[in-house]
This record gives structure tokens, C-alpha cells and sequence, in this order.
């Protein structure tokens, strides 16, 4: 009230007036780099897309996915590669579903807030920063030697749910913490046990981000070369798995092995490899798009 | 209600692929029993007794013949694979990539039946193969012509002596620019463009060149031979080497440098089919595949395979941008071969 009838002296004025001004000029020059930024990214995004799309979609014809790799370009399809990547999924997808929500759920709801726990979830997020190779080197040692299972799609596909389980683990976390603590409470209220609350309150409102988390992480393994290539997948095969202790070659392998060798033409339908498996990236990422916007805003 | 049905969604695909997975599961353990042998056994590596069961379950149902290694022979042998499962449909013989050493280290595990390789063995390998107790026989498949080439606007190189490749590519030479090699030549910077240091190509370049030295530290150095390629074509100053195969695929954007033979002479030899495959040429290699001698003894396929392979790999090869080897070379595989199937 006091300053309301106080006049502020012209000079004053003049000086908030500029710094006023010098702060708009901030706030714009600020906003110009983060688009920048954003611009930069897409632009990138954009060149990549449209480089592999002019390079190889006239390489795409039926014969890509129907045919075994070959040594002549125009013979030569990803149909072991696409088998192989959808076994290593089919692997991957329910093992890293089960144990990456388990440990999310354990860790939100059950685990005393401890230092053991805490060092448990630090570790978890290092995890999600080790490189892939390692992981590689880890299947290789443990599924593949130790355990026998050889350079196969169980083995593969574990060794990839591993990568991916951090991710996932995260995902998870962020999504059941999401949960009102009020609905919850509420279930409580009803004289519903914890393991009650859980399984039917907390789980499925957090679904949406769970599977939104675990298709994204899974997105993630089917491009993925390094692990699998390292764990000993073979690059080429003229059949496709036939059950869990198959030997496989995965789409990313058979892409990276075209686009080394010395000819165009195999550069070429590496090009329209790519092409199919950004579809089928696409495919996922869509699937997880909608699961968001079809179960969200439940409260 | 809604609950529920969204709950239902990934239950189910949860349930179907894990009862799935299960199914497969009893498969795996009854494969599994056999194979806990061989994993103990390629653990204590000496005991040769579980080394006989290693050899067939040691790759887990991997097809019938276990291939493994080089990059640079992978073609030859993806080629053979896919003529000669035209011919034994029921016969699987798929390949894979480790690279030289990876592949011999699971040659030394006992899981693979032939090992391929863009260079000779070496004495460690060959150690540590006796101390397993794998006998192998060695197979020349084909030859490849590690090739020098420079950008097509350098029109001052027209040779170069093994001398004057030591000092452009060794690590630790004075040589900086064109000018340091030759006086004549321009007073230009030289861009090195090498392959990585775990290709077969590096190795065998940094054993005949640079007497196992290594290639300078400023040399662009890449696993992809494409990027060498599209370095070399870029930039004009540039030199750089990798398989002939990179060069013939790309002659219009690329110089091949004659190299002079160490014996002496002043003739730059080209490499050509003609000149690698009678190895005039200084710098050609052959590329070579290793055979377990168990796997020849005992398993049927495997012999298949192998005559297949020696029978073909010289016009296979070929065609995949090698070049053959003479016609002694098969020849005399094939007595190798003879004498370990028939011992």
C-alpha cells in the first residue's frame, strides 16, 4: 500500500523498463534455442528418412520377406531375419514384461525405503547406461556357455530382455507412482487387502504407462545388433527357427552385413531393410500410442 | 468393469506366449541334459573325452555343420551354403560372423566345424588347440588382393615400394607430406584411410608392411571398408588400402597403386584377377578355412560339405568379387581331405 502511493522516480523507471526489455530479449533469445534445437533434431530425423526412403523403396518387393539372404542381391530376402527377430521378441517381450513389473512393483509398493533399497534402484538406473555389447558378453558367458543353451533364441531373447529391463523397470515405476495415493487409500477404506489393492486397483491404472514403457524398451531390442551379434547369432541361415534352441540371424544382423559389403546392389536392399524394420518399429510405437490414449485419464 | 477388460489384454498375451515359451521349454531341458556335458567340457578344455560330444552338441541344435569367422570370407561361404543347400535341402549349414580370432576362439571351444579366416593361424591358436586336443586341417579357399588405392585426380603416384608404404602408413613415421616419400611429388598433406585394428586386413597389412607394427594413429581408421572407399574417392590427397573386392566394385572413383615386389625389381604389379590369383601380385592373400579333423571322421555332412566347398569355392568365390585360387590348390585339398576321411 505504501509503495502504491509512492511516484517512482523517472530514472527508476527507466531502468526497470530496461531490464524489463533485456529480459524479453532473454526469454526470446532462449525460446530461438530450444527450437533451434527441436528444428535440428527433426531436420536430422528428416534427412535420414528421406536418404534411406529414395535409396530403397524400390528395392521393396515381396520377394525382401519371402526370400533367404543370398549372394545375389536381387535373390537375397530377410525372411530368417524377420523369423528370427519375431522369436527373439516373442522371447523378450514376456520375460522382460514379467520380471522388469515385478521389481517395479515390488520397489514401489513392498520395498522398505532403506539404504539397501536405495542402492538396489541406484544400480538399476546404471543398468539402463551399461553398453549393449556388455550385455552381449554377459549372454554369451551365462545363456550361451554356462547354461548351455548355445548361440539360440532363448538365449538371444533373454539376453535382450536383460537390456531392456531397466527400462522397462523405470517406466513402470513412473507409472505406478502415478497412481493417486487417495484411490488407493480408498481401496484400503473397503477393507481391501494390500495384495487386493495392488492386483486390482494400482496395477491396471498404471497399466497404460507399463505397456506404453515396455513397447518402447522392446522397440529398443529389435534394433539392436551388437548384443546378439557378440553372443554368437549367426548371419547366414536358410531356415527359420523352429523352436527355442534354434540357431537365428535377427533383422539388424542381416541389415549390417548388407550395407559392408562391397557391392551397391546389396547396399540397396539394405536400404529397403530398413525401410521394413522402421515399419515394424513404426507398428509397435503405434500400438503403444494407443493403448495410451485409449485407457488414460481414468481419475 | 473397464478395469477388467484392460486388465484381460496383456494377461492374455502373457499367458499364450508364456504357455508358449513353456511348451518350448521341455524342449529345452531335454536338450539341455546333453549339452551340460559339453559345456563342462569345453570348460576344462584338455579332458578329450567330453570333446567328442562336444563337437556335435556343442552348437545347440544349430543346424547340421557349424561355420563361423571371417568377415571377408563369409561371402565365399554364404555362396556355398546356399548352392549346396540346393542340393542336401535336409542339410543345414548356416555361417556365421566373429571375425579371425572370434571364430577360432569358438573353434578352440569345440563349437564350431569349420573356421574361416582372412589370415593364417597363429602359434598361440595352434596352442591352444593341442592343449584341447582338436586336430585341424587347413583349406585354401580362395585368394583376395589387399588393395592400395588413392583418389583418380592423384596423378603423381604411379608405384609405390613397400619401403616408401611403411613410411605413409607406420605409426611413428616422419612422413607428413607427398614430398617426404618422393621429392618430385607435391608438398600436399597425405589422409591415411585404414581398416580397424581387429580385421584380418589390418593384420595382414601391418605383417607384411609394417613388420607388425601398427598403422599411424592419424589414419582415419574404420570397420567399415565402405567409408575407407568414400574416403579415398573424397579427398584427394588421400591413400588407403582394403580388399580388392572394395576396389572392383569401385573403379571409377578409385586409383589402384601398382606396389613393387619386395624382391626388387622397378615394375609396380597391378592387382588384377590374373596377377593375385598367380600371386605376382606383392600383396596377395589367401583366405582360408579350417576343419575340425573330428567332424570329417564322423560326421557324414561335414565331409559333404567340405567336397563341396573345395569343388566350388574357387568359381564362388569369383562371383562374390575373389578371385580363385590355382588349380593345385584344390587339388591338393582334396588329398588333404582324402587322407583325414580315410584315416
Amino acid at each position: 500500500m505504501k509503495f502504491a502511493n509512492t511516484t517512482v522516480p523517472q530514472e527508476v523507471q527507466n531502468e526497470n523498463a530496461q531490464r524489463l526489455s533485456k529480459r524479453h530479449i532473454w526469454n526470446k533469445v532462449f525460446k530461438g534455442v530450444c527450437f533451434a534445437a527441436t528444428a535440428f533434431s527433426i531436420l536430422m530425423l528428416l534427412v535420414l528418412l528421406i536418404r534411406i526412403l529414395t535409396q530403397g523403396i524400390g528395392f521393396l518387393d515381396w520377394g525382401l520377406v519371402a526370400n533367404f539372404a543370398s549372394r545375389n542381391a536381387e535373390d537375397a530376402g530377410l525372411l530368417a531375419a524377420l523369423a528370427g527377430t519375431i522369436w527373439l521378441m516373442m522371447v523378450a517381450a514376456p520375460v522382460s514384461f514379467i520380471l522388469g513389473v515385478g521389481t517395479a512393483v515390488y520397489l514401489e509398493e513392498y520395498a522398505p525405503s532403506n539404504k539397501f533399497t536405495n542402492l538396489l534402484q541406484t544400480n538399476i538406473s546404471n543398468l539402463a547406461g551399461v553398453p549393449s555389447v556388455v550385455f552381449g558378453l554377459l549372454g554369451l558367458t551365462i545363456f550361451n556357455r554356462l547354461m548351455g543353451m548355445g548361440a539360440s533364441v532363448v538365449a538371444g531373447g533373454l539376453t535382450l530382455s536383460l537390456l531392456v529391463l531397466p527400462i522397462i523397470v523405470v517406466a513402470s515405476r513412473e507409472a505406478i507412482s502415478a497412481v493417486p495415493t487417495d484411490v488407493k487409500q480408498a481401496s484400503y477404506a473397503m477393507g481391501a487387502t494390500k495384495w487386493q489393492t495392488i492386483f486390482r486397483i494400482v496395477i491396471p491404472s498404471a497399466l497404460p504407462g507399463v505397456l506404453t514403457g515396455t513397447i518402447l524398451a522392446l522397440s529398443r531390442a529389435i534394433g539392436e545388433t551388437a548384443p546378439i551379434l557378440v553372443l554368437g547369432a549367426l548371419t547366414y541361415v536358410a531356415a527359420t527357427p523352429s523352436g527355442l534352441l534354434s540357431s537365428f540371424t535377427a533383422m539388424p544382423v542381416q541389415i549390417y552385413n548388407w550395407t559392408g559389403r562391397p557391392q551397391q546392389e546389396f547396399q540397396d536392399i539394405a536400404a529397403a531393410g530398413i525401410i521394413i524394420l522402421l515399419l515394424m518399429l513404426l507398428f509397435m510405437n503405434s500400438i503403444a500410442v494407443f493403448i495410451r490414449s485409449k485407457f488414460q485419464k481414468r481419475f | 468393469m473397464n478395469f477388467k477388460k484392460v486388465w484381460m489384454v496383456p494377461t492374455f498375451a502373457t499367458l499364450a506366449v508364456f504357455a508358449s515359451a513353456c511348451g518350448g521349454g521341455g524342449e529345452e531341458s531335454s536338450g539341455s541334459g546333453s549339452e551340460e556335458s559339453s559345456g563342462s567340457g569345453s570348460g576344462s578344455e584338455e579332458s578329450s573325452g567330453s570333446e567328442e560330444s562336444s563337437g556335435e552338441e556343442g552348437n545347440g541344435g544349430s543346424g547340421d555343420i557349424a561355420i563361423d569367422g571371417s568377415s571377408t570370407v563369409f561371402p565365399i561361404m554364404e555362396a556355398v551354403s546356399e548352392e549346396f543347400q540346393q542340393e542336401h535341402g535336409n542339410i543345414e549349414a548356416p555361417v556365421g560372423v566373429s571375425g579371425s580370432g572370434g571364430g577360432f576362439e569358438r573353434f578352440i571351444a569345440g563349437e564350431t566345424d569349420l573356421s574361416n579366416a582372412s589370415r593364417p593361424i597363429e602359434q598361440e591358436e595352434e596352442d591352444a588347440l593341442e592343449e584341447a586336443g582338436i586336430e585341424y586341417t587347413e583349406l585354401e579357399l580362395a585368394y583376395d588382393g589387399l588393395t592400395v588405392a588413392v583418389n583418380p585426380e592423384n596423378d603423381f603416384v604411379d608405384n609405390l615400394t613397400f619401403e616408401e608404404l611403411s613410411q605413409i602408413f607406420a605409426d611413428g613415421s616422419d612422413a607428413q607430406n607427398w614430398s617426404d616419400i618422393r621429392d618430385s611429388w607435391p608438398d600436399e598433406p597425405i589422409d591415411i584411410y585404414a581398416p580397424g585394428t581387429d580385421s584380418g586386413t589390418y593384420d595382414f597389412f601391418s605383417e607384411e608392411v609394417l613388420e607388425e607394427g601398427d598403422v599411424s594413429r592419424e589414419a582415419q581408421l574404420s570397420e567399415d571398408d565402405n567409408v575407407l572407399v568414400n574416403g579415398v574417392a573424397g579427398s584427394q590427397n588421400a591413400i588407403g588400402f582394403f580388399g580388392y573386392a572394395y576396389y572392383a566394385e569401385n573403379q571409377d572413383s578409385l586409383k589402384a597403386v601398382p606396389i613393387v615386389p619386395q624382391e626388387g625389381g622397378d615394375e609396380g604389379i597391378e592387382p588384377s584377377q590374373e596377377t593375385i590369383n598367380d600371386q605376382s601380385y606383392p600383396l596377395s592373400r589367401p583366405l582360408f578355412t579350417y576343419v575340425k579333423n573330428e567332424s570329417l571322421q564322423e560326421n557324414e555332412d561335414v565331409v559333404e560339405y567340405v567336397r563341396f566347398l573345395n569343388d566350388n569355392a574357387g568359381d564362388l568365390a569369383e562371383e562374390v568379387g575373389y578371385v580363385a585360387a590355382p588349380e593345385e590348390v584344390y587339388e591338393e585339398n582334396t588329398q588333404k581331405i582324402d587322407e583325414v576321411v580315410n584315416e
